[in-house]
């Protein structure tokens, strides 16, 4: 975020759209420039409580003694409680639902000119599911993915490190296989990869996964990756 | 519909691996599950008639009070977490499609996701002495 941050330049309203409050998807917000210049307004959307406001609950990091600037002291900010349904920016039509991982947690499905993104960072589809992958019904993030031209999708563990972390809400990288399929996307882009795998382990299981993919293309989530939906 | 919301999928989930009967409905009152457990006591497996929407539920099964007397609509658990959003329980006698009749406690709960969205109706059922 905050690398992101820097190459916003020329624009006067930034979205941030957030699928939930665990750490690792929220550590980089307060450090995300445009949140810091009152030139730039930011409205950040994060998944609804039916406790407390996104802002409430973003406060506990976003505030001594875990940081040393308060939400308030922030000019030019605004945060969206999304429930289930849809919403517009700008012109893009941003569907969320609710999916399987611990806590209240979001997908986000962005559509514009029949094009279509769906973001699925953290998602375990196949927990406790006895049919996965062959029943849409009854398959977490199928409404969000389904026909996709890029999915971005969790692709956290190999099928040994799942059985042992079943629950922990990620997929294994058959899985993930599984789940594009189902879902008929044309591009998966593998993600939020375990931070204990290296280089060497990440391009190995890009290659199993290239091979394995039946109808749609793999592609490596990779650190500054842009794609073209 | 393509998918089901997120609450039921993970119920269902979890119905199928225990072994109380348990019988779910979205929040138009169609009958979307019930578990293996269920099955046993409703005289039919869930695959071979269901989902069953709302009007084919009503008179599916006959359901009488613990004396034999009729039971209106409106007093089954079901139909109260459904209608009213609130908790519901009582004992009753149903037929089975086995033809079996059977006593059982029913307990039906509302489903209530974050944000007050209303997703259906669980409920969870004993048999009893009749």
């Amino acid at each position: 975020m905050r690398a992101l941050g820097a190459e916003v330049r020329d624009v006067e309203k930034v979205d941030v759209l957030i699928t939930h409050l665990h750490m690792d998807h929220i550590q980089g917000l307060p450090f995300f420039s445009p949140l810091h210049d009152p030139d730039i307004w930011v409205d950040v959307w994060g998944p609804v409580s039916s406790h407390q406001s996104l802002q409430e609950r973003l406060n506990r990091y976003l505030s001594p003694p875990l940081f040393p600037i308060r939400i308030r002291d922030l000019e030019s900010v605004a945060f969206h409680d999304v429930a289930p349904g849809e919403f517009h920016l700008d012109g893009i039509q941003v569907t969320a639902d609710l999916v399987s991982h611990p806590g209240p947690t979001l997908g986000f499905r962005l559509e514009e000119g029949g094009r279509a993104l769906t973001y699925l960072p953290d998602h375990e589809p196949a927990l406790g599911a006895h049919d996965f992958p062959n029943d849409s019904y009854w398959t977490s993030g199928y409404a969000l993915a389904r026909g996709a031209d890029v999915l971005i999708h969790d692709s956290q563990y190999t099928d040994e490190e799942y059985a042992e972390r079943l629950g922990w809400g990620h997929s294994s990288y058959t899985h993930v296989l599984g789940f594009a399929g189902l879902c008929e996307v044309d591009r998966l882009m593998t993600f939020h990869h375990d931070p204990g795998h290296t280089d060497e382990t990440l391009d190995e299981a890009h290659v199993r996964l290239q091979q394995a993919a039946r109808g749609f293309e793999v592609i490596p989530g990779t650190h500054g990756a842009v794609i073209e939906v | 519909m393509a998918q089901q919301p997120l609450e039921l999928i993970l119920l269902r989930q979890l119905a199928s691996h225990l072994v109380i009967p348990m019988w779910m409905m979205d929040e138009q009152g169609n009958l979307i599950y019930y578990n293996e457990s269920a099955e046993g006591l409703l005289g039919v497996h869930f695959d071979d008639v269901g989902p069953i929407n709302s009007e084919q539920l009503v008179g599916k099964w006959q359901v009488t009070q613990m004396d034999g007397s009729p039971l209106p609509d409106y007093d089954f658990p079901v139909v109260v977490a459904l209608s009213k959003h609130k908790p519901a329980h009582r004992s009753l006698r149903f037929q089975g499609l086995d033809g079996v009749w059977r006593a059982v406690e029913v307990t039906a709960l509302p489903l209530e996701g974050q944000d007050g969205r209303f997703l259906g109706v669980l409920a969870t059922f004993w048999e009893v002495d009749d």
